[in-house]
């Protein structure tokens, strides 16, 4: 190789092999590593320094088992590979294959060196060679597989330097095709298709023929004539079978001279943890118990950094009204920016707690065990086992929950699942929720356990649930799309989770929850203060208008001040705009500051608190009413002259946020995934609707 | 005796025989299930679905609706 040169690599592989611990050691970079199949959503690339004067791209490809597709995650490997001019296209492949499922990673090696791009087989694993009974005869394999095998371990750090020596080397690796198997398929049939691609690897060809659908790179002449041999699609399929059966047929033989394995070593673990984490009783118990433990430590754990996040913003504000000097800038900073930023830190504690739970489940292969329960209970409700870890993350933000819908195979099961991901109650509605529940349910013990709250923290969670299952079954009976599902996972070893990989999985969630949703909270709150704090003529000549009013008022009175700062809020532009929709919401039982939370909730839900608080400082001048809380608590409906959270609006407006389609980044997530604008404004309108129609009920019954 | 997946107990096992290739996804296929596998049921699902199995060194989970299709020679 010449100098200061860049290799392009691939990882490629199974899923659970260890791509993901092999880029980390290669590129020295962190990223996420799981233990859930299919973990790896987006791609990653990293450097590596491979010598001195060359240095590799690597990317991080997600685990597939076969080159064909069934997922959109998939779909990435067969795009990268089989397109030149793909950015990512590699110079040398590394197959990661792991020591126990030699047999099946094999077949996607032997796919894959059909490509004819120099290939590299990297096993995985070797650290546990010994403990699994197993002897692997590298140099014979070497040969069999026409290319350079290397036994690593990404954990240990065993093998990296011999890797890397290998990808410096890469261009004398042999690129003959492994399996010369066109003419045992049909060898009339692949003359043809060479005849017509003569300057296209014939498995390429073939690839092209078979994914025409999954690939879209095909153009002109060349996409008619794929179209001619795609005619008979029967006969594609039986010929796709047969290539599978000769593939495996060349595997054995492989690894009848050069794989040994002791099986009467290993999986003891895996039989007794299954009997009771998949028991007909035991499972679901086990599973119940592992959700409420969840969900009450997110609420019980994170209450105390939540009080005390909130009370720190709180004096922040105030000590920085102190310190400044007065004037449009300071009341920006202490009024718009501070209790917007507070609004977003607030939650970090149950996004921290939620991820940490999320990530040890699949980290151990839990989350597996919990699809294979479920899988049939979900089918009634028009999904499937996996639509179980969307649900479960979407507990945490509906975001990344959606996105972790791709691996589920079926295009309806797929769908029906990002539809009702949002009715899960994610972290943005816990904010809103804490505060409402702490206004309105007293702070008592149910039969001397259950804290009264967290009780209806847990039925607001099962209210999502519900609503989620019960849409996915009008879905599943109503909407017409044709899909073909089916089902097949791989249930893992398990696996103690590793604390570094847990917590850099945290870590990163939360950060970028944080700063996604933060930006917008942000902008929200600033442009609420500047519509809060601005508008038409009655607010600008508000003291003259009060001062004419009211003859005899001492205007150095609080009273006189409390009731201009109320009266210039209620003619500022935001004011102007919760009352115009103050009688729509009226029947749910809010006025129009509400209304005015509820319109930049529309950006994301848990601008509520801060938006509340932002309009309560503004119009409040109470010293002893600091925190957001006790600004809500004193705030008197005028019409009715009490509490204006009290508990029938309250209830009404739990349930409201139980159901409203609240969020700009769902939606925009959504018209991403479905690729159409249909799917997310009914989610937007359905689920409005439905959160009307819920909320009017609640408060009427009520009150 | 022949018979399919669908109807194995747990603990039992058998050879594949032969798969109806129009109802199976051709990943089940590239996972390892091929006729002359053995094939153990491990476990079935609480509600009788899907069923846990070993096949070609994998453990996987399938449905019934897909277990019925691959018909083996019990042992
Ligand atoms: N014992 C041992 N475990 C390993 C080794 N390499 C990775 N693992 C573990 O194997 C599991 C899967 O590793 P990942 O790196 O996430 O695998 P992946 O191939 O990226 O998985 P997907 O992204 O799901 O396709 C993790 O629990 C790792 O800690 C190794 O060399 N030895
Ligand atoms: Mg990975």
């Amino acid at each position: 190789m010449g100098k200061n040169e860049t290799i392009k690599v691939a990882l490629v592989g199974n899923p659970n092999t260890g791509k993901t611990s092999l880029f980390n050691q290669l590129t020295g970079l962190n990223q996420k590593v799981g233990n859930y199949p299919g973990i790896t959503v987006e791609k990653k690339t990293g450097i590596s320094k491979l010598d001195k004067n060359t240095s590799a791209t690597i990317v991080d490809l997600p685990g597939t088992y076969s080159i064909n597709p069934n997922t959109l995650d998939e779909n990435i490997v067969l795009r990268t590979l089989l397109d030149n001019n793909h950015v990512d296209y590699p110079d040398v492949i590394v197959v990661v294959a792991d020591i126990e499922n030699i047999k099946r990673n094999l077949l996607i090696f032997s796919q894959i060196k059909d490509l004819q791009i120099p290939t590299i087989l990297a096993i995985n694993m070797s650290d546990q060679l010994e403990k699994k009974g197993i002897s692997i005869d590298i140099e014979t394999l070497k040969k069999a597989l026409k290319t350079e095998v290397i036994l690593i371990s990404a954990r240990k750090n065993i093998g990296i330097d011999s890797l890397k020596k290998a990808i410096l080397n890469c261009n004398f690796l042999n690129t003959k095709p492994l399996a010369v198997i066109s003419d045992r398929i049909d060898a009339d049939f692949f003359r043809k298709i060479k005849e017509k691609f003569p300057d296209q690897h014939l498995y390429q060809s073939w690839l092209n023929i078979t994914q025409a659908e999954n690939l879209n790179i095909l153009k002109g002449d060349e996409k008619k004539a794929v179209q001619e041999f795609r005619k008979d699609g029967e006969k594609l399929k039986a010929l796709q079978h047969k290539e599978t059966i000769l593939r495996y047929k060349q595997i054995n033989d492989i690894l009848k001279k050069s794989y040994k394995r002791d099986i009467s070593k290993g999986t003891d673990l895996r039989s007794k943890l299954d009997k009771i984490l998949t028991h007909k009783y035991y499972g679901y118990i086990i599973f119940g118990l592992i959700l409420f433990v969840i969900f009450q430590s997110v609420f019980d754990l994170a209450t105390v950094p939540m009080d005390f996040i909130d009370e720190a913003f709180a004096k922040l504000s105030n000590w920085t009204k102190g310190v400044m000097p007065g004037g449009k800038f300071t009341d920006l900073i202490t009024e718009g920016v501070i209790p917007g930023i507070g609004g977003i830190v607030i939650f970090i504690p149950q996004i921290a707690i939620l991820f940490l739970f999320v990530a040890i489940l699949e980290e151990t292969g839990y989350m597996s065990r919990v699809v294979f329960l479920m899988d049939k209970i979900m089918r009634k409700y028009g999904m499937s086992g996996k639509s179980v870890v969307p649900l479960i993350s979407g507990t945490a933000c509906a975001i990344p929950a959606i996105m972790a819908a791709r691996n589920i195979n079926g295009w309806k099961e797929r769908l029906i699942t990002i539809l009702v991901t949002p009715f899960t109650t994610c972290s943005a509605r816990l904010p809103v929720y804490a505060i409402i529940i702490a206004l309105i349910i007293p702070q008592k013990r149910f039969l001397g356990i259950f804290s009264l709250q967290g009780l209806t923290l847990l039925t607001l969670y099962i209210i999502g649930f519900a609503s989620a299952l019960f849409s996915g079954y009008l879905l599943h009976k109503f909407l017409k799309v044709k899909s073909s599902s089916f089902f097949v996972i791989e249930m893992p070893n398990y696996k103690l989770p590793s604390l570094k990989n847990t917590f850099i999985t945290v870590l990163e969630k939360t950060k970028e929850f944080v700063f996604g949703a933060g930006k917008i909270i942000l902008a929200i709150s600033i442009i609420l203060w500047f519509l809060a704090s601005n508008g038409p003529s009655d607010f600008k000549n508000a003291e003259e208008i009060l001062k004419s009013e009211s003859v005899n008022q001492n205007i150095d009175s609080d009273e006189y001040k409390q009731q201009l700062a109320s009266y210039k809020l209620e003619h500022s532009y935001i004011g102007i705009m919760g009352k115009s929709i103050e009688p729509i919401i009226k029947p749910m039982g809010y006025d129009w500051k509400i209304g005015i939370a509820l319109i930049s909730s529309f950006a994301a839900r848990e601008v509520f608190v801060g938006t509340l608080a932002t309009i309560y400082s503004v119009g409040n001048n109470d010293e002893n009413n600091t925190t957001i809380k006790q600004r809500m608590a004193a705030e008197i409906n005028p019409e009715t002259g009490g509490k204006q959270f009290n508990f029938p609006s309250g209830m009404s407006l739990l349930v409201f946020y139980a159901f409203a389609m609240q969020c700009m980044g769902t939606l925009a997530i959504v018209k991403r995934e479905t690729n159409s604008w249909k799917w997310p404004l009914l989610q937007l309108f359905g689920m409005g609707i439905l959160a009307y129609i819920a909320a009017f009920i609640t408060y009427t019954f009520l009150s | 005796m022949t018979t399919t997946i669908a109807n194995l107990k747990v603990g039992e096992r058998g050879v594949i025989e032969d798969l109806d290739f129009d109802n199976i996804p051709l990943i089940l296929l590239e996972m390892g299930c091929l006729p002359g596998i053995e094939v153990e049921l491990i476990q079935i699902a609480p509600l009788q679905d899907p069923l846990y199995i070993r096949v070609n060194d994998s453990h996987l989970a399938i449905r019934k609706e897909t277990a019925k299709h691959i018909t083996i020679k019990k042992f």
